[in-house]
């Protein structure tokens, strides 16, 4: 730390450049915060507001104070029976695109690993068409590439006609409108953001200290669980929080793919607002969804803190 | 918080406007998407020398949540029969008075004093249809005439099935293979319909609105869909029948209606009576594949459609049963029986 400033006149001059400083980047900052507070802050206090009122009739609310959103999240109140029972349809929703998004994040991290670190260790001026390579696919809209995705797999798709045009196959085999199609759906369109955080961790990775682990005597496995894994740990927290956040609330991929005899979490809230008419509960049940992304990042943020604190 | 979302609201139709302010005067119309004839539209721009904006949804509630939210900039939606009920009801559109408009003489007596809008105040026919399944009568070849194909399908059908992704289309095809009334509250009944469902779930492959590209793609043999659905489906796959199933199927009728508030008024009564011409009434069927409820139009449809099973009833068929809007407490049951369907 550098001593105070012995000379008055000297302190006033920083004092002002500091001031011109942080005026300068007040107004920097201003219309970004502004967008941030109409477009994001503001409509979510309306959610917020909306998941504690009555819902109206034919959609919209009524102005009285309600919690029966959040009860109904895991109580029922009147089905069938006027007692409150505990209902497990909304949770069994949640778990399952939990479950998914959570299996989508471990599909994506085993092959964007091998991937990453492939580029990673590419000479210099190839990797960035190597990257370019991986995120080509965004130049397409994601309804797009999941419809492509849906001509691949379905019964009269590509890897089924091949597969049976070689006799490999007697029958379709059945893909299309299953979870593992939802799986494939969702690992095929996060994997780019599975990738570059890794890329970007692994690019730093100082090939010296892989090279020590060999001179060690550690085999290929325990350089790559005690060496680079631990070195990798920003890039793979990062990746795995990018596909698990869109993986969550995702909603192309399980009604285009999944067929659509099953909610997920996001179809679920649409529907609230749609025939379901029940506003307050999409709008409570949105809110739910967020806290868990929160949770998420929180622990994303601790991970990282943990990191630094290590680091210092 | 009311005065936010008229500002939002206000923003949106600036843009709106500014989007396009070319010509004389202009008409924003908000219709189902893949529903409207362009060369219709054209003749009408041409015709008023109006500019046409159009912009799609597609369900009645989506439409309705959009239009509840306030100033949308829109003067012309098609809502279902129920949702003009609905829309009357909570003073959503405007009182146009087709029924005094020159071209009203050319709807069909059985069109003017519907459940929905008795006399045409506010609304007019633009196309009506029917709600059932269509079935590949190579795969099966018994009698199609009945919704036992959807809830307890033979063997060869199991798994080759797709349910609209509709609650109230598919709830209330159960209740009618129950022999229940619709708009059901009774809680007895209701739980059997949940039973019925559940138990046919598994040979459901698919709930999606999407029921052409299923059916063409060769992903499914038998789709719960629309008449004029299944008779563009028939023209790319051949072997496909429309049923008219004994326990009964849904009818439904789109109006077009002006909102209340509408910038270009005048311009959408000019509209209304535009629709209301067989020739435009005609190319509007042309397109979307479904009969419109305005006499004479049959002149100008295409040979097919005057003999296509799908637009003319068989002799035998039920009547179509027309559901009218059910009160929030049915729509909260149906809401739950959905949920644990698709848990």
């Amino acid at each position: 730390m550098s001593a105070p400033p012995q000379n008055p006149a000297l302190a006033a001059a920083i004092a002002s450049t500091t001031r011109r400083e942080r005026t300068t980047r007040a107004a920097l900052l201003a219309p970004a915060l502004l967008i941030i507070l109409t477009i994001s802050v503001l409509p979510l206090g309306i959610t917020l507001v909306y998941s504690f009122l009555t819902p109206g009739t034919y959609g919209g609310v009524t102005w009285e104070f309600s919690v029966n959103s959040y009860l109904q999240f895991l109580f029922d109140r009147d089905i069938f029976d006027d007692t409150l029972s505990f209902n497990p349809a909304y949770l069994s929703i949640y778990l399952r695109s939990i479950g998914l998004a959570l299996g989508a994040t471990l599909g994506a991290l085993i092959l964007g690993f091998p991937t990453a670190y492939f580029i990673a260790t590419k000479p210099r001026e190839q990797r960035n068409i190597w990257l370019f390579l991986v995120t080509l696919p965004f130049w397409t809209n994601l309804l797009i590439r999941t419809y492509a995705m849906l001509l691949i797999i379905r019964d009269e798709g590509i890897i089924n006609t091949v597969l049976m045009q070689i006799g490999l196959l007697n029958a379709p085999l059945t893909i299309l409108y299953t979870d593992t199609a939802v799986f494939i759906g969702l690992i095929y369109s996060y994997l780019p953001f599975m990738v570059l955080p890794l890329y970007a961790s692994l690019e730093k990775l100082d090939f010296n200290l892989v090279e020590a682990g060999y001179d060690l005597y550690a085999n290929r496995l325990r350089v790559l669980f005690h060496v680079i894994v631990p070195l990798a740990k920003p890039g793979i927290v990062a990746g795995c929080v990018l596909v698990f956040i869109p993986g969550l609330g995702a909603y192309i991929t399980p009604e285009l793919l999944g067929g659509g005899k099953k909610l997920m979490i996001g179809n679920m809230i649409a529907m609230q607002f749609g025939a379901s008419r029940n506003w307050p509960f999409g709008s409570a049940a949105a809110l739910i969804l967020m806290t868990l992304v929160i949770l998420v990042l929180l622990v994303y943020a601790r991970a990282a803190r943990r990191k630094e604190a290590v680091h210092d | 918080m009311k005065a936010l979302i008229r500002l939002f609201g206000a923003a949106s139709v600036l843009a709106f406007a500014s989007s396009a302010a070319m010509a004389e005067g202009e008409l924003n119309i908000y219709n189902w998407g893949n529903y409207t004839n362009l060369d219709m539209i054209k003749k009408f721009e041409e015709k008023h020398d109006v500019k046409v904006n159009l912009d799609g949804y597609d369900s009645n509630e989506a439409m309705l949540a959009k239009v509840k939210a306030g100033d949308t900039g829109y003067d012309i939606v098609v809502p279902g029969d129920y949702m003009i009920k609905v829309m009357i009801g909570e003073g959503l559109l405007e009182e146009v008075k087709p029924n005094e408009m020159e071209n009203f003489k050319n709807v069909d007596s059985q069109w003017v004093d519907v459940w929905w809008d008795p006399g045409r105040n506010y609304s007019i026919p633009y196309q009506w249809g029917t709600t059932s399944f269509t079935v590949d009568t190579t795969v099966y070849d018994g009698d199609i005439n009945t919704l036992a194909l959807m809830f307890d399908p033979p063997e060869v059908l199991k798994g080759r099935i797709n349910m609209l992704n509709d609650m109230n289309d598919v709830i209330n095809a159960g209740l009618r293979y129950l022999g229940y009334g619709r708009c059901n509250g009774n809680q007895d009944e209701l739980r059997e319909v949940l039973d019925l469902l559940m138990a046919a779930k598994p040979h459901w492959r698919t709930m999606d609105y999407a029921t052409i590209e299923k059916l063409t793609s060769g992903d499914v043999d038998l789709s719960q869909t629309w008449n004029g659905a299944a008779m563009r489906a028939r023209a790319q796959r051949e072997t496909l029948q429309y049923a008219y199933p004994k326990e009964g199927f849904t009818g439904w009728m789109d109006n077009v209606a002006v909102l209340k508030g509408a910038p270009n008024l005048e311009n959408a009564k000019l509209f209304i009576n535009f629709m209301m011409d067989p020739e435009n009434a005609a190319m509007t069927s042309n397109f979307a594949r479904y009969a419109n409820g305005i006499k004479g139009s049959e002149e100008f449809m295409d040979e097919e459609m005057l003999s296509a099973r799908e637009i003319v009833m068989p002799e035998d068929a039920p009547e179509p049963d027309f559901v009218t809007p059910c009160p929030q407490e049915v729509v909260d049951l149906y809401n739950k029986i959905w949920t644990r369907l698709k848990q």
